[in-house]
């Protein structure tokens, strides 16, 4: 946890972080730990049978990656909204980043309210995108 | 079968209570071992006085079923995801839990004509004071329609 308390002006970028390549094993924590059990995430049998080619990762285990910037921030303050549009599937090997940038900010009674565009992507592909709010206390 | 039906249908609540060790398996499967979800001496002397969970953690619980229709969405393509918190949530609280269906709508795509089903997923106090509600969009393929007779 970094000990400073956040603030971000338009335009300021959170910093991107690359995860390591999806794993299968990381897919079957999540399952469990999620209660997700859809077979095309854990079965390529199941994925194939879909209509995929091949393993997917789940839609909300990339939601949860994209939270991961504000992480950091978690003493000063929390992710009051977070709204993702799934754009492209996240396959087996397959390396994201995630990241955003600060678009707006107002006082509220809670504290102040950052927005953020933030995205998932791999390579050049957003594979999701969408806003997320930040508030920090007084 | 019509989807329409069920818009404004909503499943009895379910009391789930936000676990430590759950919070502590979702965290590590979500490579994010902030101490605040995790570390309960360090969690006590932050602002919140004990462990808070992750903003995708409700994901997780039960919000029961929408009779007809099961855990609406539950199954199918995710294609939207929005989740909006009142105040952090808290571990060791009970929250209570419930879905409702919101809106169905087609669209011609190009492999045919795609289902988007709208629900929303609402967590509150035994009081009756909201914690976070979900708005979740679910996509169903034409093969997914007919498999379910829509």
């Amino acid at each position: 946890m970094s000990g400073e308390k956040p603030a971000w002006r338009v335009g300021d970028e959170l910093d991107e972080r690359t995860l390591p390549p999806v794993t299968r094993s990381q897919l079957v924590r999540y399952a469990e730990a999620s209660g997700d059990h859809n077979p095309i995430h854990t079965s390529v049998r199941a994925a194939e049978e879909a209509g995929l080619s091949g393993v997917i990762a789940h839609g909300m285990l990339t939601a949860a990656a994209m939270g991961l910037p504000f992480s950091p921030y978690l003493e000063h303050g929390y992710v009051k909204e977070l709204k993702v549009r799934f754009s492209g599937m996240v396959y087996l090997g397959d390396e994201i980043s995630v990241g955003g940038n600060a678009t707006g900010a107002v006082e509220t009674a809670e504290g102040r309210l950052y927005d953020f565009e933030v995205r998932a992507r791999k390579g050049e592909d957003v594979v999701a995108s969408g806003t997320a709010s930040f508030v920090v206390f007084e | 079968m019509h989807v329409e039906r069920f818009i404004g249908q909503r499943s009895e609540p379910v009391v789930n209570a936000v676990e430590k060790e759950a919070v502590r398996k979702f965290a590590e499967a979500i490579a994010d071992p902030n101490p605040l979800y995790v570390d309960e001496k360090a969690a006590r002397m932050s602002r919140y006085d004990g462990l808070i969970a992750p903003p995708t953690f409700p994901r997780i619980f039960d919000y029961g079923e929408v009779e007809g229709i099961g855990s609406p969405g539950q199954g199918f393509i995710h294609g939207e995801h929005r989740i909006r918190y009142e105040r952090p949530l808290f571990v060791g609280e009970e929250v209570r839990c419930y879905a409702e269906v919101k809106d169905y709508y087609e669209k011609e795509g190009r492999e045919g004509v795609l289902g988007f089903l709208i629900s929303e997923r609402v967590g509150e106090t035994s009081e009756g004071e909201r914690i976070f509600a979900m708005l979740d969009t679910a996509v169903l393929t034409p093969g997914m329609r007919e498999k379910l007779g829509l």
